[in-house]
C-alpha cells in the first residue's frame, strides 16, 4: 500500500532527525586526544591519560577526551593569574565589548551547538534549542552589562577562579560560570564533565572568534582528579562547584585550610506540590516538565510528587495517561521528550535504585511502550506507595523517576516538602494566591516556583538551601559570589590602662550560662576563672558550657524559630535593648576596662558606638529588604531574604562589646535564633549582658549565651546538624580549618572570615551590612500570573 | 444521532480551574515538541483536509460563490497533484461546506448529499435576535436540507455566569435541531477569560452540543491554540464523567498548512487519535486549503508552487 495512504488511515508521527553532518564533520576533526585551551590557544596536553566518549544515544564513540594532570591543570592557572592582571584593570566597557561578542556568537552558531550537546549528552534537541542555548546567550548579554555595575561599592575581582561543571547542562552550566566571572573581572579555569566536554571546546573557538585576551578564559578537560588538582592549586581563589552533594563536601573539606571562596551548587529532591484547587491538567504538563525534562537529570527537578489526598487518584490517573504519550529515542529527532541517559554507568544507578525501590515495597508504573534498545534509554518511572522514608523518596535519583505521596492540608504538605536534607526548589500548584504566597516562604528552599517549574533566567539567583549548597548564580546575588568584600583590620593594641585595678570586695557574682531566656547553671558544673587584662588580678569564676549545653540550647532556638518574630516585633526589640544596656553603661565600662585594659575614655566611645550598632541593626529589620526581578516573562520572581535559622558565632576577646552587639543585634535582626560563645577570657560583658536581655523582651531561647573555654565548643558547633550557620571570628587558622570540615555534616552556611583583627568601630555601611547578608539567604519566587 | 443532553451540574462549573501562563506554556512547546515531516507530513495534510468545514460566510456571498465552493469542496485537491502522490483521483474531499442560510438550499442542490451542508444559525454571529427568531431558524436551515446547524451562544449569559440560562438555551437548540449535528459557537474572543472557555465548553456539552466551536470567525479574536486547549480538555473531562465523545471545531484565522498541523498535534496529543476523525474534529476555513494544496504541490513535484495554479474557491 502506498505509504501515504497507510499514514493517513493511521495517523502517526514518523522520524524527524535533525541533520548532523556538519556537527560530526567538526568532531571527526578533533585530535586523537583533545588539546586544552589555554592562554588563548590550542595547547596539547602532558597528559596522555584519555578516555573514550560516546553518543549516549547510540552507543558509538566519538572521541578520545584528555584526562588533564596536575602539569595542565598548573599550565592553566599560571596563565590565568597572569591574565588577572590586566583584565581585572580593564574599563567595564571593554569587558562588556567581550560578552557581548560571546553572546552574539553563540546566537550566531546556536543550531550547531544544538546539535553537538544533543549528541554529546543525548538531551533532545528540543531542549537544547529551545532551552539550553537560548538561555547561554543571554546569560552573556545580561552579564555584558554587569561590568560596571559590579564594582559599585568598591568591590573588587577575587581572581582566579576554578570552575567545575556537571554534564546535565553543559553549556548552560559554562555560562552559568564563565558569565559571572569575566563580567566582574575574574580569570577562570573551568573544567567541564568527563562526559560532555563538545560544547566547551567549541565555546574555546568562539573565544578565539571573540578575541578574548589571552588567559582570561581557560579551559582544561578532566575527570574528578583534575578536578582535585584545580581544587588544591594554591593560586586559585575561588571554586565554584555545581555537582553531587557529596563531591562538594568534598571540596569543602579539601579547602577548609585555605582562604578559597565557594559557591556550591549541589543536589536536591525537590518537591511538587499539588492542591485539589489546581488546575490539574496544567499541573500534570507540570510534571512533565518537572521531571521528564533533561531524562529527570536536574538538580532541581521535581523528583517528589505530593499530591493532595482528595484528587490524589484523579491526578495520578492523569499523569498516567500523559505518560502514555512521552516519546522516548533518539534526542536529534525534533519529535522527542526524552532522549538518552548520559552514561552507562548513571544507567545503572538509576536502575538500581528503582529495583529497591520495587523491593522496598513501594508500587511501580511505566507506560505500556518500551525503549528503543541502541542507545542508553530509561522509560518515564512512577512510583506511589512510597514510604517517605525509603531510599526512592529520600536519594536524588537523578533520572526519569518520579515518587508519588499524598498529603491532607498545606501544613502536612509544608512537613513532607522539607522532609529531605535538600532545599534546593519546589513547586506548588494551586490557584488560590493565598494559598500559594503562604506555601512558599514555608518551603525551605532557593527557588519556588508557583503554578510553573523548572523556569530559569540570568536576572535570577538559583541556589539552595541546606544540603543543597550555598551561593546564588545569577541576578544581582549571583555577582556578590565574584566580587570581594574585605573586612576592616586594624592593629592589635595592647592597652595598659594607667588607672591601677582595684580589686574591690564585692558579692560574688556568678555568670551562669544564658539558655532559652534563663540563666542556666552549666550541665557540667564546671567554672574557669577570669583574670583582669594583666593576668594579675582574679575577679571571678564563669561557667564552663559544654557539649550538653550546646543540645540544650540549640534545642531551645530552633522551636524559638518557630515564633517568626516580624520585622517591626525584632526592630523594637533592639531599640529597648539598646535603651536597656544605656543603662549599664557605667558597669560595663568598667568592665572593658578591667578585662582589656582600654582607657576609660576609650572604653566610653566604644560603649556609646555599641549603642548605635544596635541602633543600627533595628533600623535595618525592616530595611534589609529582598528585590523583584523582572525576567523576561508575565509575572514577577520575587527575591525575599530569609534568615538561616540557627546561627553559632564564636568571638574572640579582641573588642568584645562591639563584636558581640554587632554579631547578636544583626543575626536578631534579619530573624534568626544564636548560640553565642563569646571569647575566654571576656565573657562577662556577655553575661553582664544578661538581665539587659531579660529586660529587653527578647522571645525566650533567641539569643543564648554559651561562656566557655577558647575552641573548647567549635567541635560541637560546627557538626551539630540542627544549627544552620555558624561565624567563627578567631585568629586561629587552624579552629577555622576545622569548623569549616565539620560544617559539611549538615551543609552549615560559614563565615570564618580571612581577615585578622577586625576593626569592630569600623561603620561603614559595606562592613555592618555584610553582617546582614552573611545571616540571609534568597529565596526566588517566581510568580506567573495572568487571566 | 444520539442524544447528548445530561443535566446540568452546576458545582463541576463553578470548580473548574484554567491557569493562563501554564495553557500558555503547553501550547507554546507543544509545536516544538512534535513536528511532521515528509510523507508523514502529507498524510496529516490530506487528513486536515477531510477535517475541512469549506467556508463562506460574507455579506457578498451568492450562488456563484457557493458553485465554486461546493465544486472545491468535492475536489479540494488537483488531480494531478493526487496523482503524483499516488493517490486515486478524487479520493480526497472536505469534511463539510458551511454557508448562511439563505445559501443551503443551492449547496444542497450541487451536492446532492455526496457531502453535508452546514449552516450557521441562531442570530449569527452576534447572537441576540430574539429567541423565538433564533431558534426558528434552525428550524428553517433543517427544511432547506442543512445536515449540520453550528448556532451562536447569547455571550451574555457568560458574561454573567448565567449558566442555567445558556444551559436551556443550547437544550432547546438541541431539540430543534432534532438528529442534525449541532456545533455549539461559544465566541471565545467575547467571553473574557479562558476560565469562562472552560465553563461555556462544558454547559455547552451538559446541553446536547455534539460539537463545540471556538468562534465565528468574526470576532476579534478567533481560534488559537489557548482556547483550542481549553475546550479539549474539557471534552476530555466530559467523556471521563460521562463517556460521552464530543466534537471539536476551531474556527476562524487558520490559514496557513503549519498553523493547521498545530492544531491537528494538539489534538493528537490531548485527546488521541480516535479523535482525528471528521466526525469529531472539523476545522473551520475558508483560506486554508489553497495553502495546504500549495505544500502538497511542493512535496509532490519538489517546488514551491504559485498559487494561481490552485483552483479558487
Amino acid at each position: 500500500m502506498n505509504k501515504i495512504i497507510k499514514n493517513f488511515k493511521k495517523i502517526k508521527y514518523g522520524p524527524a532527525p535533525e541533520d548532523s553532518d556538519e556537527v560530526m564533520k567538526w568532531i571527526k576533526k578533533l585530535p586523537k586526544q583533545n588539546h586544552n585551551f589555554i592562554n588563548g590557544e590550542w595547547k596539547k596536553a602532558y597528559s596522555k591519560k584519555i578516555l573514550k566518549c560516546i553518543n549516549p544515544a547510540n552507543k558509538e564513540k566519538l572521541y578520545n577526551l584528555t584526562i588533564s594532570s596536575k602539569s595542565d591543570v598548573n599550565l592553566s592557572v599560571k596563565s590565568a593569574k597572569k591574565a588577572f592582571i590586566s583584565w581585572s584593570q580593564k574599563k567595564p566597557f571593554e569587558r562588556s565589548k567581550y560578552l557581548y561578542s560571546l553572546a552574539r556568537l553563540i546566537q550566531k552558531h546556536s543550531r550547531f551547538l544544538s546539535v553537538l550537546e544533543t549528541i554529546d549528552n543525548g538531551k533532545p534537541l528540543r531542549e537544547t534549542r529551545d532551552i539550553d542555548i537560548p538561555l547561554v546567550a543571554r546569560h552573556f548579554y545580561y552579564h555584558a552589562g554587569w561590568t560596571k555595575n559590579s564594582l559599585i561599592n568598591d568591590q573588587k575581582p577575587l581572581g582566579v577562579v576554578g570552575q567545575i561543571i556537571p554534564w546535565n547542562f553543559p553549556l548552560l552550566m559554562l555560562s552559568w560560570k564563565i558569565a559571572p566571572a569575566i563580567a566582574c573581572g575574574n580569570t577562570v579555569v573551568l573544567k567541564p564533565a568527563e562526559f560532555t566536554s563538545l560544547t566547551a571546546l567549541f565555546f574555546a573557538e568562539l573565544c578565539i572568534k571573540a578575541k578574548i585576551p589571552k588567559g582570561v578564559i581557560n579551559i582544561i578537560t578532566g575527570d574528578g582528579s583534575t578536578g582535585r588538582a584545580l581544587v588544591e592549586h594554591k593560586d586559585i581563589d575561588k571554586i565554584a562547584f555545581t555537582g553531587s552533594t557529596d563531591v562538594g563536601k568534598k571540596i569543602i573539606s579539601a579547602t577548609a585550610s585555605t582562604n578559597k571562596k565557594l559557591t556550591m551548587e549541589l543536589g536536591g529532591k525537590s518537591p511538587f506540590i499539588v492542591f485539589e484547587d489546581a488546575d490539574l491538567d496544567s499541573a500534570v504538563e507540570g510534571v512533565v516538565d518537572a521531571i521528564w525534562f533533561n531524562q529527570g537529570q536536574v538538580c532541581c527537578a521535581g523528583s517528589r510528587l505530593l499530591v493532595q489526598e482528595s484528587i490524589e487518584k484523579k491526578f495520578l490517573n492523569k499523569l498516567k495517561k500523559r505518560m502514555e504519550k512521552l516519546r522516548v529515542g533518539n534526542p536529534l529527532d525534533k519529535s522527542i521528550d526524552i532522549g538518552a541517559i548520559v552514561a552507562p554507568i548513571q544507567l545503572k544507578k538509576i536502575d538500581k535504585i528503582v529495583q529497591q525501590g520495587k523491593k522496598d515495597g513501594a508500587k511501580l508504573w511505566q507506560p505500556s511502550w518500551s525503549c528503543p534498545k541502541n542507545g542508553l534509554f530509561y522509560p518515564p518511572t512512577l512510583f506511589t506507595n512510597v514510604a517517605p522514608a525509603s531510599l526512592i523518596a529520600q536519594v536524588e535519583i537523578f533520572g526519569p523517576v518520579l515518587t508519588s505521596l499524598s498529603f491532607r492540608n498545606p501544613s502536612e504538605a509544608v512537613l513532607l516538602a522539607n522532609n529531605t536534607p535538600y532545599g534546593l526548589a519546589a513547586s506548588v500548584w494551586t490557584e488560590n494566591i493565598n494559598l500559594a504566597m503562604d506555601m512558599a516562604p514555608k518551603i525551605k528552599a532557593g527557588v519556588i516556583w508557583i503554578n510553573s517549574t523548572n523556569l530559569f533566567d540570568a536576572s535570577v539567583g538559583f541556589g539552595g538551601y541546606k544540603e543543597s549548597g550555598f551561593g546564588r548564580e545569577g541576578g544581582q546575588e549571583g555577582i556578590r559570589a565574584y566580587t570581594k568584600r574585605t573586612l576592616p583590620t586594624r592593629k592589635l593594641i595592647n592597652y595598659k590602662s594607667k588607672k591601677n585595678f582595684e580589686n574591690k570586695v564585692i558579692i560574688d557574682r556568678t555568670p551562669k550560662l544564658y539558655i532559652g531566656g534563663k540563666q542556666k547553671r552549666p550541665d557540667g558544673g564546671y567554672s574557669y576563672p577570669i583574670y583582669s587584662y594583666n593576668g594579675k588580678n582574679f575577679i571571678c569564676d564563669v561557667a564552663r558550657a559544654n557539649r550538653k549545653d550546646v543540645r540544650d540550647s540549640v534545642e531551645i532556638s530552633s522551636k524559638a524559630l518557630e515564633k517568626k518574630l516580624n520585622n517591626f516585633n525584632r526592630a523594637q526589640i533592639l531599640y529597648y535593648l539598646a535603651e536597656n544596656l544605656q543603662r549599664r553603661e557605667n558597669n560595663i565600662i568598667e568592665l572593658l576596662v578591667s578585662l582589656r585594659g582600654v582607657p576609660h575614655s576609650l572604653a566610653k566611645q566604644v560603649f556609646s558606638l555599641s549603642c548605635e550598632r544596635i541602633f543600627y541593626y533595628a533600623a535595618m529589620a525592616d530595611k534589609f529588604e529582598g528585590k523583584i526581578h523582572n525576567p523576561p516573562f508575565r509575572g514577577i520572581t520575587l527575591a525575599q531574604k530569609e534568615n538561616i535559622g540557627t546561627i553559632a558565632v564564636i568571638l574572640s576577646e579582641h573588642d568584645p562589646l562591639l563584636s558581640l552587639v554587632t554579631c547578636m543585634s544583626s543575626v536578631f535582626s534579619t530573624g534568626n535564633t544564636q548560640l553565642i560563645v563569646p571569647g575566654q577570657n571576656t565573657s562577662l560583658i556577655a553575661t553582664e549582658l544578661y538581665q539587659v536581655l531579660d529586660t529587653s523582651d527578647i522571645p525566650d531561647g533567641y539569643i543564648n549565651i554559651l561562656t566557655a573555654k577558647k575552641n573548647e565548643l567549635n567541635s560541637t558547633l560546627s557538626k551539630h546538624e540542627n544549627i544552620d550557620g555558624i561565624w567563627y571570628f578567631g585568629n586561629s587558622q587552624k579552629s577555622r580549618a576545622e569548623i569549616v570540615h565539620n560544617s559539611t555534616s549538615n551543609l552549615k552556611r560559614f563565615w570564618c572570615p580571612e581577615e585578622k583583627n577586625i576593626d569592630w568601630t569600623n561603620s561603614s555601611k559595606i562592613f555592618l551590612d555584610e553582617f546582614l547578608h552573611q545571616s540571609t539567604q534568597i529565596k526566588n519566587i517566581w510568580i506567573p500570573y495572568g487571566e | 444521532m444520539k442524544k447528548n443532553t445530561i443535566n446540568l451540574d452546576i458545582n463541576r462549573i463553578n470548580n473548574l480551574k484554567v491557569n493562563l501562563s501554564a495553557i500558555e506554556r503547553r501550547t507554546s512547546t507543544i509545536t516544538k515538541r512534535r513536528t511532521v515531516k515528509k510523507d508523514y507530513q502529507v498524510a496529516w495534510l490530506l487528513k486536515a483536509v477531510t477535517l475541512l468545514d469549506l467556508t463562506t460566510l460574507e455579506g457578498d456571498d451568492t450562488f456563484g460563490k457557493v458553485d465554486k465552493l461546493c465544486a472545491k469542496g468535492m475536489n479540494p485537491i488537483s488531480n494531478t497533484i493526487l496523482d503524483n502522490l499516488g493517490l486515486p483521483k478524487n479520493s480526497v474531499h472536505v469534511g463539510a461546506v458551511c454557508v448562511y442560510h439563505n445559501l443551503v438550499q443551492h449547496a444542497q442542490e450541487i451536492l446532492k448529499n455526496k457531502l453535508p451542508v452546514a449552516s450557521v444559525s441562531t442570530g449569527f454571529p452576534a447572537g441576540l435576535s430574539s429567541f423565538q427568531t433564533r431558534k426558528k431558524e434552525i428550524i428553517n436551515s433543517i427544511h432547506s436540507g442543512a445536515k449540520e446547524i453550528d448556532v451562536v451562544i447569547n455571550r451574555t449569559y457568560v458574561l454573567r455566569n448565567e449558566w442555567k440560562k445558556l444551559y436551556d438555551e443550547i437544550k432547546d437548540f438541541k431539540l430543534a435541531a432534532k438528529t442534525r449535528k449541532l456545533k455549539v459557537i461559544l465566541g471565545t474572543g467575547e467571553i473574557g477569560t479562558l476560565r469562562n472557555v472552560a465553563k461555556a465548553s462544558l454547559v455547552a456539552m451538559m446541553a446536547g452540543a455534539d460539537f463545540i466551536k471556538t468562534s465565528t470567525g468574526k470576532e476579534k479574536t478567533n481560534a488559537n491554540l489557548n482556547n483550542s486547549l481549553v475546550m479539549l480538555r474539557m471534552i476530555r473531562e466530559f467523556y471521563e464523567y460521562t463517556g460521552k465523545k464530543i466534537g471539536f471545531k476551531p474556527a476562524g484565522g487558520i490559514s496557513t498548512a503549519k498553523e493547521v498541523l498545530n492544531y491537528l498535534i494538539l489534538m493528537y496529543e490531548e485527546l488521541g487519535s480516535e479523535w482525528m476523525h471528521p466526525s469529531l474534529f472539523r476545522i473551520g476555513a475558508s483560506r486554508l486549503l489553497i495553502d495546504i494544496e500549495r505544500q502538497l504541490y511542493h512535496y509532490a513535484v519538489g517546488r514551491y508552487a504559485n498559487s494561481n495554479k490552485m483552483a479558487m474557491t
